[in-house]
């Protein structure tokens, strides 16, 4: 028989939605305000293998010449950004969430079994919470790198009142240069989470949505 | 169909009944995302941005004003081997050239009269300098050195009493470029008017004879060529702030 079975807090699924049209805004608008000072890039030396970003991409999406309006887009979503992951980690440290999601020991021994399998190499699944070992280290990491893209941004944004921030972060052009790089993270972390849900089937998206699944139970009968 | 409620729902009920209300929630908070997207842009433009944005950008002015700035917040200064090659990236208000002995600066103090000087008197002030990380709104920044007097030195100096102010204005002498600083952040101890920059008279390019250099700005604030400077209550302005840009750009 089957049972409903709550997989996902309303809380962290109104956290999870509202943060993505969010951050694809701190994304788009990031890249209004990186195109003004466009440096880096993938290579060694003078081979340059990939520069961020190519004018075919500039083109491609018209994001050219619109730094002043990707400045105070930034600068408003941000406060949004901020508080909406503020908000989240509070909600997971009070409410005991975070023990599904927090990696422990296990994790990351686990996690290389789970990429395995999910490779197609025959290795068996180790048990899992709600969150299988891989997820558990990749979720948490990207609410890191969320916390990160806040202490990188500021250390940018104010570097003179914040100057023993940006010191810390490497000085103002580290600052900027990991700034940049969570947020390929974050694009990179898209499309891996996108394949992965993809794979994983309706009944896991549906569950990220209503919050519910169905579950097989072992008993078969029993009294209101 | 509606449920009798006599009959309790199956799971499988249950569920299609949760995912459909779920599903109308999503779709609608997609709808209102959409929707405050398109508001956000179709709504008047002030000084070129969304008016909805340029209220934001007020208030983070103030936050910072309040909580975040110190003029007890020094900028990191460096070695002269970290200085570079400061880039030559505006000639706003300068385009025609200047007869530097012709050159002289218009000021006009808070509730006193008009007055003009010339560099000497401000090279009279006292020298100060400094290597400091110059950072331009696009992004990058070069370490550059400046020697000049202290704003709060010539202020305290040509316009006593001019403090109480609220603004700075500033503007070249063919009045094409201007500027709009906020008192706390003209009177910052490192707010410089530079007559030198790497070790040399300011070149023209770089806006001989004077200009500004504050490195709690961004390098649109520091205006090159300096024909006025006006101390006022009513915010003066701003160049850049016309074309979209925030206008307190303070780091």
């Amino acid at each position: 028989m089957k049972v409903l079975e709550e997989k996902h807090k309303l809380a962290t699924r109104w956290f999870h939605w509202i943060n993505f049209p969010i951050l694809s805004v701190m994304i788009f608008s990031g890249l209004l305000i990186y195109w003004a000072y466009d440096p880096y890039r993938i290579g060694l030396g003078s081979v340059t293998l990939f520069h961020f970003f190519p004018n075919w991409f500039y083109d491609l999406t018209g994001i050219a010449q619109q730094l002043a309006l990707g400045m105070a887009l930034h600068f408003v979503f941000a406060w949004i950004f901020a508080i909406n992951g503020v908000a989240y980690v509070l909600y997971t440290l009070i409410s005991g969430e975070w023990r599904a999601l927090a990696p422990d020991r296990k994790s990351f021994r686990e996690a290389l079994q789970v990429a395995m399998h999910d490779a197609g190499f025959h290795v068996p699944l180790p048990p899992q919470g709600r969150y299988n070992a891989a997820q558990r280290i990749t979720y948490s990491a990207i609410v890191l790198m969320g916390g990160m893209s806040l202490l990188t941004g500021l250390a940018i944004y104010k570097p003179a009142q914040l100057h023993w921030l940006t010191a810390a972060l490497g000085g103002y052009e580290w600052a900027r240069w990991e700034h940049f790089w969570l947020t390929m993270g974050y694009v990179g972390f898209f499309l891996i989470h996108l394949a992965q849900v993809i794979r994983a089937g309706w009944a896991n998206f549906r569950a990220m949505v209503c919050g519910y699944d169905l579950k097989e139970t072992e008993v078969t009968t029993h009294g209101d | 169909m509606a449920t009798n409620s006599k009959t309790p729902l199956t799971p499988e009920q249950e569920l299609a009944r949760r995912s459909r209300r779920s599903f109308i929630g999503l779709g609608a908070g997609a709808v209102c995302v959409a929707g405050g997207w398109y508001w956000l842009n179709s709504q008047p433009l002030e000084d070129e941005i969304p008016r909805p944005l340029r209220a934001v950008l007020g208030v983070n002015e103030s936050v910072v004003r309040n909580t975040l700035y110190s003029d007890r917040h020094l900028v990191r200064t460096y070695p002269a081997s970290a200085i570079g090659k400061l880039k030559i990236n505006g000639d706003i208000g300068m385009e025609q050239p200047i007869d530097q002995a012709a050159w002289c600066l218009d000021l006009a103090p808070l509730g006193a009269p008009s007055r003009q000087l010339t560099i000497d008197d401000v090279r009279a002030l006292p020298r100060h300098e400094q290597i400091i990380d110059f950072k331009c709104v696009e992004g990058w920044s070069t370490v550059t050195q400046f020697a000049g007097a202290l704003l709060s030195d010539f202020t305290a100096k040509f316009a006593p009493g001019s403090e109480k102010a609220a603004w700075i204005g500033m503007r070249t002498p063919s009045k094409d470029y201007y500027v709009g600083v906020d008192m706390p952040s003209a009177l910052h101890p490192q707010s410089l008017l530079a007559y030198e920059m790497n070790g040399e008279p300011l070149t023209d390019r770089h806006g001989a004879p004077l200009r500004l250099v504050m490195p709690v700005k961004y390098g649109i604030k520091n205006i090159k060529r300096i024909g006025r400077i006006e101390y006022t209550d009513t915010r003066p302005a701003d160049y850049w702030a016309e074309q979209g840009y925030d206008y307190y750009s303070g780091l």
